[in-house]
């Protein structure tokens, strides 16, 4: 049996990072991910923001991770052509004990080295965002603050480790575990894995993992829901900037920005829960989310609601990222990454591998490998269906074409499910839901997908 | 969008090869107007009936009982014999104005091309509302799908979404999903009905009773769980209990509302409640050039009402063209 350098256990946002930095550094990496695609758990469903840190806990290891994750990402996103969609984030003070906070947000930002930061008031509000509610008194303006494509990097990182030699496993659950000598011995549903050094990254069951295989864990995973509201396209031409609110001390509050595909989302709630599966939506709670959007931008009024989904945010006792090595088990959890992960995951890889070679493993580096570009998904850059040969649209809503399903589907990491094909794609994810497209996408899906669109049918 | 070459002029372009964009362009032609283009992004002419497998269709237009993709098909020759050129599989991406023209770009499998026309007429036709914009609570596993689409897995490719559904509505679409899910072998587990009585012509409620599928009025569904496929829905009842039903799947069915993405994405004036553009006496959107033939002033329609819409609109779009038609 081969003996992995490192098993990562999950394949989320910090999962498929953790994977490409551990394969850059020469290391011989197997990935575990119970789900039959990456992103499955909690990184499925965010708000796509890319932070600038400006508020995180002055002296943080997230506060670190995130402004790590900002950089690297922006070092490499051209090479993988991954996109930036820049429009800047104000935090927009609508009440007067709001505006008395903003000073402390503002010191928060230059004490984190964000120094890029200026205060607006309501006239250059105004000319800024002129469809914004009234009663903007004064705002933050947070000018690299920016919108990415969620899902695309994870699976461009993924796609280097792998490209390097990386052993990516799907529907691989670990049940359990031990330690033999100088490697972990692995039982997964997939079968017997070995490796010197285990990196839990498993998200909302980071707490569940680090029991199973240690008997112990340092923390509790308490599943923290967030509910979103997409509106359609139509709305995207009403907002430049992402509207933040001024953050309290639970929650960071409910967002109202451009998504990378061209739609306006609101969100998220804050609903504490103990199910780690079930991310539900509930109408009041979606209500309450589109009333707040229409307050904050009255042009909003009547707009076509897209799509509605809940995520589940792996939040524990504590604030703070759990990040801990423990090296007479040669193991180091990562647990406890919320909303921030996204922007923090390669950030978070770095300081991980770093605790790795503290327990005193090492590596030669290799170069990055040459990956193809990432197919673009995002609105304001050109898109496969603008390239003559794709085979006809498909979805109609986000034009998604034929050649975009196919090549989702081939490579060497192809959807898993019918969500990760929705990730890799957006096909069905636009105004009409697959009301168009949804039979077209069982047919070209057929027998790809352990959860098949399309049921086996009696004859009548 | 603007770096492509204008590859074809006309007098008048028709968004939507359904039953209304083709009335329409094929009584253009009827008219006099001298060129007239139908674009549509699907491969086949014909709209909504080409996956409706049930008659009757085409009574108004052809004075016989057709299926619907019989129909689709006799309104595409019938436009094709009258002049008009169609072109299919061609998405519209975009639209601008350039002087006295408007300009259409289009996407295809042939790449982008941009169309100039003194005239454009939005039939775009209409869509059921989808669950997540009813707000419907609930995960979101595979099997929760509108009408249209079942309607596409059945007639279209001979597929099945599901095999026990629950049937949310009971617009005459509804009933039409009983049959259809016969095709396939599906046994609807109920239907669901927010108000208190059905809303098509109440005698037709009959069918679920003769296909033995139980009603729920003044229900609602408040819970769709699952993973991955639907397992149950959750009712609240009207006298304030709730039930679960075991099924696979979920069907939404009606709550009809106008396709109106490109009256949005053209920056005409919406009119909010109906979700279409605001349309004078003559069809004319607040851009005078832009005419649309929306057909859910009512209800939504049979397709031979909207055959006849678009014939209405044609007539105003012809005498604007010729000069007839009075200012906006």
């Amino acid at each position: 049996m081969p003996l992995a350098d490192v098993a990562i256990i999950g394949a989320g946002a910090v999962g498929c990072a953790m994977a490409r930095r551990f394969a850059l550094e020469g290391a011989k990496v197997l990935v575990l991910e119970r789900g039959a695609d990456l992103l499955s758990g909690a990184s499925k469903a965010n708000s796509a923001i890319l932070h600038t840190g400006f508020d995180a806990p002055p002296g943080s290891l997230e506060q670190a991770c995130v402004q790590a994750g900002y950089a690297e990402y922006m070092a490499i996103r051209g090479r993988l052509n991954l996109p930036v969609l820049e429009t800047g984030a104000m935090v927009v003070a609508w009440t007067e004990a709001e505006q008395a906070a903003l000073d402390g947000v503002e010191a928060q930002a230059r004490a984190n080295s964000v120094d890029d930061v200026r205060r607006l008031g309501p006239a250059e509000i105004r000319a800024r965002e002129p469809h914004l509610g009234e009663g903007a008194r004064e705002a933050l303006l947070v000018p690299r603050e920016h919108v990415i494509d969620p899902w695309s990097p994870f699976l461009a990182y993924l796609l280097q480790a792998k490209a390097l030699g990386a052993e990516i496993l799907f529907g691989a659950e670990v049940a359990a575990g031990r330690r033999e000598e100088e490697h972990w011995r692995l039982e997964t549903s997939r079968g017997r894995r070995r490796a010197r050094v285990v990196i839990n990254c498993a998200g909302l069951y980071g707490d569940v993992v680090d029991r199973r295989l240690l008997g112990e864990s340092a923390f509790e995973i308490r599943p923290r829901k967030g509910q979103f509201v997409v509106f359609d396209k139509a709305a995207a031409s009403l907002l430049r900037t992402i509207v933040l609110p001024v953050p309290t001390e639970r929650t960071k509050g409910v967002v109202l920005c451009r998504t990378a595909f061209g739609n306006v989302l609101v969100g998220p709630t804050a609903e504490e829960q103990q199910d780690r599966d079930r991310a539900a939506t509930d109408e009041a709670a979606l209500k309450a989310l589109i009333a707040r959007a229409v307050e904050m931008l009255p042009a909003l009024e009547g707009m076509p609601v897209t799509a509605t989904y809940a995520g589940l945010r792996p939040a524990t006792e504590e604030k703070g990222y759990r990040i801990a090595a423990m090296p007479d088990r040669s193991w180091i959890t990562v647990g406890g990454v919320r909303s921030t992960g996204m922007t923090a995951a390669l950030g978070i890889a770095r300081h991980v591998y770093g605790l790795y070679e503290r327990l005193g493993h090492s590596h030669a580096a290799v170069a990055e490998p040459e990956c193809p570009p990432m197919p673009n998904l995002a609105e304001h850059l050109p898109r496969d269906w603008s390239a003559a040969g794709h085979g006809g649209v498909v979805c109609h809503c986000e034009l998604v074409t034929k050649r975009e399903i196919e090549q989702a589907l081939a490579g060497p990491l192809p959807a898993g499910d019918f969500g990760g094909l929705r990730r890799r794609t957006r096909c069905a994810m636009g105004r009409c839901q697959g009301f168009h497209c949804l039979a077209r996408l069982a047919v070209l899906t057929e027998g790809r997908f352990a959860a098949p669109l399309a049921t086996p049918t009696e004859a009548p | 969008m603007s770096g492509a070459a204008v590859d074809v002029e006309v007098e008048a372009l028709v968004v939507g090869a359904g039953p209304a964009g083709l009335g329409l362009a094929t009584r253009l032609k009827a008219r006099g107007v001298a060129s007239v283009l139908v674009v549509d992004r699907e491969a086949d002419a014909g709209g909504n009936p080409r996956h409706c497998g049930h008659p009757p269709f085409g009574l108004r237009e052809f004075g016989r009982v057709l299926t619907g993709p019989a129909y689709a098909r006799r309104l595409a020759e019938r436009a094709v014999r009258a002049g008009v050129a169609l072109r299919l599989a061609t998405n519209v991406v975009a639209i601008e104005r350039a002087g006295e023209a408007l300009v259409v770009t289009t996407a295809g499998d042939d790449g982008v091309r941009r169309i100039a026309a003194r005239r454009l007429a939005l039939a775009t036709g209409v869509r059921e509302t989808p669950r997540a914009a009813r707000l419907v609570s609930g995960e979101r596993p595979l099997g929760v799908l509108t009408t249209g689409a079942l309607q596409a897995f059945v007639y279209l490719h001979g597929k099945a979404p599901f095999r026990y559904p629950l049937v949310v509505g009971t617009e005459l679409v509804a009933l039409s999903s009983l049959l259809t899910c016969r095709r396939i072998g599906a046994a609807p587990v109920a239907m669901v009905e927010e108000r208190a009585g059905p809303q098509c012509f109440p005698p037709f409620m009959a069918l679920p009773r003769l296909v033995g599928v139980p009603l729920h009025y003044g229900a609602r569904v408040v819970d769709i769980a699952g993973s991955p496929r639907v397992r149950r829905a959750t009712l609240a009842h009207a006298d304030g209990s709730s039930s679960e039903i075991a099924c696979d799947g979920v069907l939404f069915t009606g709550r009809f509302t106008p396709e109106a993405s490109l009256a949005r994405a053209a920056g005409l004036t919406m009119d909010l409640a109906r979700g279409r553009p605001v349309l004078d006496a003559f069809g004319r959107s607040s851009d005078p050039r832009i005419f649309a033939a929306c057909v859910l002033d009512r209800s939504v329609e049979t397709a031979g009402w909207c055959w006849s819409r678009g014939r209405a609109i044609a007539d105003h779009l012809a005498a604007d063209l010729a000069g007839r038609l009075p200012p906006p």
